[in-house]
């Protein structure tokens, strides 16, 4: 087989041995128990936190030299943050890269889950910036481990209420939290609400890592995963009310897009593939170029 | 020359890597047996096992070795390739051995509030088939089936949850994961 080989000043996929098999065992503690975050000694990387350490670091501890790898930032594999992960591991790894979601045996992603359906055998790595979701309600670490070895996630329940007495509705729309099989509250990653069920009954293998607070968290596939609701005010995916001004679907997540200054705008899929292998099997948007209709 | 010497990975980097994407999808998809090769480890000690250990211990990880697997030449080639301390049950991180062999009550199970903390057991097998026991949980999309040693035990483990021990059975080449969230039924 005439695989690239990486670059023989870095050990394959960057990390040392030690390192990786750290790492390793921390994952493979995450699958065993879907939704705690496992703590692990998170490593400097080329790269600033906030850039995708976390995600990066499990991706080195999972990557083979037979993989496709594609990697994503907020569904665009063209972003510099994709691009500059990507090329990393072509170089330090010698994995193929591709942007295919269907070709893709690894995929690292920022803050979205690919609109087209995972299958068994792939792996999705998640960065995650902060992965306690009772973070923000209660800001020692010592009290969090307590609440979540006692499964008390009381005041969850009441800042949901909250945003309901404030704004009439649940307002949380990314980073929406979940319960893992029953048990575990985690937080997704700010995904967007629209892709929280995607995250239950996966046949994927879905791995969390955040590297500037030191947890990896995992999904194994298959896993019952309830986005957090009240039965009077139930959990509702939403996205903004249009088509892509591009392929036309009407079914996936869009990114807003100001054309000008006089208040124009376009709707665009976020996941580029997808809108991409869309338009090449000829479907077009609103704002499709003439000479392609 | 000394047989602990040999028989570990020609290629560490790539071949544990390898061994690790079996590791992760065995335990991921409990009741899907894969294959652990690379590793060629001292009698009785299975490849699977061998590279098991090979691929997850180190120096941070002490290793109990239930009697039959406890000799000098498992004892000398786990040294030479991980640098694993040998320990108690209780201390332990990865227990090894035959299933009537395993101290299991006395291997921990975690803390509430560090369930990682619990030992992963490495239950060399005679087989991996045919399948006596039926498996639900996570990783599984509606049941599958397996060979299991007993099923009360594994019961009483995933009541534990989300405390517990993790489990690959390993015969020859072959590895089974079964991880604590897993419910067991005799079939």
């Amino acid at each position: 087989m005439n695989a690239p080989h990486h670059d023989p000043d870095y050990n394959f996929a960057y990390l040392d041995e030690q390192t990786k098999r750290m790492i390793r065992r921390a994952i493979l503690k995450g699958i065993a128990v879907p939704g705690y975050q496992v703590p692990f000694a998170s490593r400097e990387m080329p790269m600033p936190y906030g850039w995708g350490t976390g995600g990066v670091q499990v991706t080195a501890a999972c990557l083979v030299p037979e993989d496709r790898l594609k990697v994503i930032d907020q569904g665009a594999d063209d972003t510099t943050n994709a691009v500059s992960i990507r090329r990393f591991f072509q170089r330090t790894a010698g994995v193929e890269a591709t942007e295919k979601t269907t070709e893709a045996s690894v995929i690292q992603t920022r803050h979205r889950i690919p609109e087209t359906p995972l299958t068994e055998g792939q792996i999705l790595v998640y960065q995650v910036p902060i992965p306690e979701p009772l973070r923000f309600l209660e800001p020692r670490e010592s009290e969090t481990r307590r609440m979540h070895a006692l499964a008390d996630y009381g005041l969850m329940h009441v800042k949901l209420y909250e945003d309901i007495a404030r704004h009439g509705a649940i307002a949380t729309s990314y980073a929406y939290p979940v319960e893992v099989e029953g048990r575990y509250v985690m937080d997704p990653s700010p995904i967007p609400k629209f892709d929280n069920p995607k995250l239950g009954g996966n046949p994927a293998i879905q791995l969390f890592g955040a590297g500037r607070e030191q947890r990896i968290y995992a999904l194994p596939p298959y896993t019952a995963v309830r986005s957090l609701d009240f039965e009077d005010y139930p959990f509702e995916p939403s996205k903004a009310n249009h088509d892509c001004d591009l392929c036309g679907a009407s079914g996936s997540y869009l990114d807003e897009v100001i054309t000008d200054d006089q208040g124009s705008r376009m709707f665009v899929c976020s996941d580029t593939d997808y809108c991409e292998t869309r338009r090449n099997a000829g479907h077009r948007g609103r704002l499709s170029p003439e000479e392609a209709r | 020359m000394s047989t602990h010497l040999t028989g570990g990975f020609t290629d560490a980097p790539t071949q544990s890597a390898r061994a690790f994407r079996t590791v992760l999808e065995a335990l991921a998809r409990p009741g899907q047996i894969g294959t652990l090769a690379g590793a060629t480890p001292p009698a009785p000690l299975s490849p699977a096992a061998g590279a098991l250990l090979l691929t997850l211990a180190d120096q941070t990880t002490p290793v109990y070795l239930a009697p039959l697997h406890d000799t000098a030449e498992i004892r000398g080639w786990i040294t030479f390739h991980t640098g694993a301390p040998f320990v108690t049950p209780e201390e332990a991180v990865f227990a090894l051995g035959h299933w009537a062999e395993l101290p299991l009550s006395r291997l921990s199970a975690g803390t509430a509030e560090y369930p990682d903390r619990a030992a992963s057991v490495i239950v060399e097998t005679d087989a991996l088939a045919p399948a006596n026991a039926r498996l639900t949980g996570p990783g599984i999309a509606t049941q599958t089936t397996a060979r299991l040693p007993e099923t009360a035990f594994f019961q009483s483990n995933r009541s534990l949850f989300p405390l517990g021990l993790d489990f690959y059975f390993t015969c020859g080449d072959q590895v089974l994961g079964l991880p604590r969230s897993t419910r067991v039924e005799a079939l």
